[in-house]
């Protein structure tokens, strides 16, 4: 085997400095040492030959090698052959560590990878990313020999190319370190993540991603469509991620219009403007496009009317709009003329996106004579008027009869530049008489077996603050809401009734607070009346020859009082216990301390409303409304207030949110959050004890940067250690519990003064 | 002090002042025909109130051309016009009259309301709202068969000119809880309900008003039709007429349409980044 004559003395100098004996090799050695010898120069092809061999040589069989051998010439042709040395190093690291199966992978996807990134010196960032990946995440028990290969890295290599594709470098880091950080010292779940297995993993992956995505630019969207075509509709997002082979294709139905989650800039043409280049065109076809039936008319002979139509309707909307032309243009591929052959190719769709082009470009330079007849005929059609569906649909098929080519039936088609990808599916422009004519009949009548009923509202997924990583874990936490559970609205009366004397007390307070509605401002040189009595003693200075004092108006100043107010109220198991030197629980007398300070807002007229949340780990945070901004204090909140039970942990963070996302919804001037709480957040599924203090702390941040001033008034007399931590200085800890009742509302009173 | 949003008053007074109590009536007389383009029949509908003093709400979004149209029917009729502006810290002194100090005592100085119905003008109230409840209620004895205005700080009963009319107008675009008319207020007028004109007869107005060709004009109206479809996700209130004369002015005058509208028609309305972004996108489509 190893003496093959090769024809050339060359090649055959080359086999030997390989110095190998597969065979697998054997069969491919000149094809790939044509390629190298294109792209390297001597002294790269030496050292490619060289690394071959050491590759080949690692004793892991043939696939490093031929991995190698068939990958390098395509890298070093874009990234330049100089960066061999760090591939090798690696390679060689990857041999010394349990990690030796991953060099296959990592070779395999050396090229793509490479042809992505375009540097050398990106790519040796990414060798950095690996190197840095396999060294954390590959295991050794008790710190002896007996080490674990890193049971990510294979998958990681496999996703490598595909990652790139949607992620910077950057972006790239950021997806393994947050799967290196969650499911470091989990192999399954790391094998799940960087596999791209995992709900996690994709949205991290949708997190980090570039371009427009949808949901950043859906408002301008919803307001272009509004506002520059009166129409509106949902606006559902598509993965474009995950289809690999069939990218999905815009299209409208019943449910809304559906567009690609994310698009990314194209030349000068940003990804909205891509977006709203889609929704004008699917506008346009709401317009003005009627559905054709399509039983009689072979698949070419839709498609041509296909590009017909969508031509009429971008006219009309030019028309409507002139400076669409520009971007429908710029988005809109130019084919080039003789690009296709009709000796061996289906040139049909080139030729109809030859035409659609001329169609909307004036400029557009091809000769064909019965395109440019076309043209014409096409123009003269829609200078008349908008024109209709079934016209054009006429003049379609006639330019496929007259254009028509043996070749079209070809199954090679010619695809390149053909693709106009603002351009919906157009299903909504056929309807079909007999169905199942198709060979897959995909819209049979399906039975739907009735589900689970769903009780109570869907989920909803707040993220979560990871400290270590200064990163928000996406839809981390579901919170559920419901209605809380009713008991004896008497027993908050009695509550109430016990507590009279605090009551009349109270009372007197908030006499002060309410709101005097007209407030004099005195000695104003401009206001809106004369303030006779300094009038009268300016005249009797000005005649007694003092000088005046001009200030002699007044005027008048409302004041008023516009507060909404939240109470959250932790509901964990911790409640249940007796609150030191008193013998009832705390549970008690926090429903006492809520009743008498929802008693005492309900008196102003503050807008008011009383939540309770506990959790059951991230799956299953519970928030409970006790009562509704448009409720008043009547006996349905008491009887809520009175059925209030205590179980489970303390995730503040998202109840927070939660609760957030109601009072940042009031129109008020200032929006209050009071928390009452017995303890530091924590939950069964949290390790580290930091990391919900971390979360609360920065749900705090951001609702403060939604103007929502918050208030945490705590029951733990050990608070001190972390509550600053949560809520800077805005909180309170109260250290006897048992006059919880008359604190409260007393500190509701000083902190809205 | 005045403030000086009701500037008309203190031409009043100083009028009075020079001319020892004679009203000058013609500094209110409109003395160039304004252009205004009738948009059903309010013009004749106008003249019958008038003819009965009727009092007139003109109600409408703002820049529409309430007070263009008010203006022109006292030219058409060639009465004396008096505007008031009104606004929150008006008082009911801003309009009737009020005492002011002077070297040797005090002086009574008529309000343009009182001065109104002196010498038999139109008085008109722009924006009645904005002024505070307390403030319009002294409007109520003038607007009914008594057509009195007692001036009670002067010890007197005021009886109106038969030439006097009384017109107030008002947006209800912006009316919130706090900024509506009482009912008492309400019933006590005939209204005109006016709106943005559709848009070939607002072209034509922009048109006609600035000079620019219609063509221009007839784009500047579409964008200003976009905004008004935003109304209510985001905007208060959409583009109006008179903002779309202001960039057609600016076109005229040598301004690049993209960047006229951008300052006369997006900037001033909106603080909304995606708003903006759209409006500025629609202008773009529009002047290629």
């Amino acid at each position: 085997m190893t003496e093959t004559a090769y024809q050339h003395p060359l090649m055959a100098a080359y086999w030997k400095q390989l110095d190998t004996r597969f065979p697998q090799i054997e069969a491919v050695f000149e094809d790939v040492m044509a390629e190298a010898l294109a792209v390297l120069t001597a002294a790269g092809r030496d050292a490619y030959l060289e690394a071959a061999r050491a590759v080949g040589k690692l004793g892991r069989g043939v696939e490093p090698m031929l991995a190698f051998m068939e990958e390098w010439p395509s890298t070093a042709k874009v990234v330049g052959e100089t960066a061999l040395p760090a591939v090798m190093a690696l390679i060689q690291r990857m041999q010394k560590s349990p990690n030796g199966r991953a060099i296959t992978p990592f070779l395999q996807t050396l090229a793509p990878v490479a042809k992505r990134l375009q540097s050398q010196e990106q790519l040796q960032h990414y060798l950095d990313v690996t190197l840095d990946f396999m060294e954390r995440t590959t295991g050794s028990i008790h710190g002896h020999h007996t080490t674990f290969p890193s049971p990510g890295l294979p998958e990681f290599f496999a996703q490598a190319p595909n990652l790139l594709s949607q992620l910077t470098l950057a972006g790239l880091k950021n997806w393994v370190e947050y799967g290196i950080r969650n499911y470091g010292t989990h192999p399954e779940r790391q094998k799940d993540y960087f596999s791209l297995q995992s709900a996690d993993s994709r949205a991290v992956l949708q997190r980090e991603r570039h371009g427009t995505l949808l949901v950043d630019v859906e408002r301008k969207l919803d307001l272009y469509l509004r506002g520059l075509w009166q129409d509106s509709d949902y606006l559902v997002p598509y993965s474009t991620a995950f289809d690999e082979i069939r990218k999905p294709v815009p299209y409208y139905d019943k449910l809304g219009i559906r567009l690609p989650d994310v698009y990314d800039d194209t030349g000068e043409i940003s990804g909205l403007d891509r977006y709203r280049a889609t929704l004008a065109h699917i506008v346009g076809h709401r317009r003005w496009s009627e559905a054709q039936v399509a039983d009689n008319w072979s698949p070419f002979q839709r498609m041509a009317v296909e590009f017909f139509e969508d031509c009429r309707i971008e006219t009309l909307l030019i028309r409507e709009y002139p400076g669409l032309r520009r971007l429908f243009l710029a988005l809109h591929p130019r084919p080039v003329e003789d690009a296709c052959d009709p000796q061996t190719t289906s040139c049909l769709r080139h030729r109809l996106a030859m035409l659609s082009r001329a169609l909307l470009d004036p400029d557009h330079g091809y000769v064909d004579a019965d395109l440019n007849d076309f043209v014409a005929r096409f123009h003269a059609v829609m200078d008349k008027d908008e024109s209709s569906t079934g016209e054009i649909a006429a003049l379609a098929l006639s330019y496929v009869a007259k254009t028509r080519r043996q070749s079209d039936q070809f199954a090679r088609v010619h695809f390149d530049d053909t693709v106009v990808d603002y351009r919906d599916d157009n299903r909504q422009l056929w309807k079909f008489i007999e169905a199942g004519d198709e060979e897959e009949a995909f819209d049979e009548e399906r039975k739907f077996e009735p589900g689970e009923e769903i009780h109570g509202l869907p989920p909803r997924h707040y993220p979560e603050w990871d400290y270590a990583s200064q990163t928000y874990r996406p839809d981390w936490v579901s919170v559920y809401e419901a209605l809380h559970p009713s008991g004896q609205a008497s027993d908050i009366d009695r509550l109430l009734a016990k507590h009279s004397a605090l009551a009349k007390q109270l009372k007197k307070m908030l006499d002060l607070l309410k709101p005097q509605d007209k407030v004099r401002i005195r000695y104003q040189e401009e206001g809106s009346e004369l303030d006779l009595d300094v009038a009268i003693r300016s005249l009797i200075d000005f005649k007694g020859g003092a000088t005046p004092d001009p200030r002699i108006n007044m005027s008048h100043r409302t004041n008023g009082r516009d507060i909404a107010v939240m109470l959250l109220l932790d509901l964990s198991e911790s409640l249940n216990e007796k609150a030191a030197g008193s013998d009832q629980t705390i549970l008690e007398l926090s429903q006492e301390a809520v009743s008498l300070l929802a008693w005492a807002i309900e008196k102003l007229g503050d807008p008011f409303a009383i939540a309770g949340f506990h959790s059951n780990t991230r799956h299953d945070v519970r928030y409970l409304h006790v009562k509704g901004y448009g409720e008043h204090w009547n006996d349905d909140v008491k009887a809520r207030l009175a059925a209030m039970e205590a179980g489970y942990s303390t995730r503040m963070g998202a109840a927070m949110r939660h609760a957030a996302h109601y009072l940042g919804a009031r129109k008020a001037d200032k929006k209050l959050m009071l928390i009452l709480t017995d303890g530091m957040p924590s939950d069964v599924d949290a390790h580290d004890e930091r990391l919900l203090i971390e979360d609360a702390r920065q749900a705090v941040k951001e609702l403060d940067r939604d103007n929502i001033f918050t208030y945490c008034i705590s029951l733990d007399p050990k608070a001190d250690e972390y509550v600053g931590d949560i809520f800077g200085r805005q909180y309170t800890v109260v250290d006897h519990v048992e006059r919880l009742p008359e604190k409260l509302p007393e500190l509701f009173v000083a902190l809205t003064k | 002090m005045i403030e000086n949003e009701v500037s008309v008053e203190a031409n009043v007074s100083e009028a009075n002042v020079k001319q020892s109590g004679r009203n000058d009536k013609d500094q209110y007389k409109v003395e160039q025909e304004p252009f205004y383009q009738q948009q059903k029949n309010e013009v004749a509908l106008y003249e019958a109130a008038y003819r009965n003093r009727l009092p007139v709400m003109v109600k409408g979004p703002t820049g529409c051309g309430k007070s263009r149209f008010v203006e022109y029917m006292a030219w058409k009729l060639n009465k004396p016009l008096i505007t008031v502006a009104c606004n929150e810290d008006m008082t009911a002194s801003d309009l009737v009259g009020r005492y002011l100090l002077e070297a040797n005592g005090t002086r009574w100085l008529d309000g343009p309301l009182t001065t109104a119905a002196r010498i038999g003008a139109i008085c008109y109230l722009d924006e009645i709202v904005e002024a505070r409840q307390d403030t319009t209620v002294v409007i109520h004895p003038l607007t009914d068969h008594r057509r009195t205005l007692p001036l009670d700080k002067k010890g007197e009963l005021l009886h109106a000119h038969p030439d006097f009319q009384l017109v107030i107008s008002y947006n209800p675009g912006y009316q919130t809880l706090m900024k509506d008319l009482k009912q008492s207020t309400k019933q006590r007028f005939t209204a005109f309900d006016f709106d943005y004109p559709d848009a070939a007869l607002e072209a034509q107005i922009v048109a006609k008003e600035t000079g620019m060709d219609a063509a221009v004009a007839a784009k500047l109206v579409k964008i200003g039709g976009v905004a008004r479809s935003l109304k209510g996700h985001g905007l208060d209130e959409g583009i109006s007429t008179r903002l779309l004369v202001y960039a057609a002015t600016l076109i005229k005058d040598g301004v690049a349409p993209t960047d006229a509208c951008r300052m006369a028609l997006v900037r001033p309305i909106t603080d909304d980044a995606d708003i903006r972004e759209t409006l500025d996108h629609a202008i773009d489509a529009t002047f290629v």
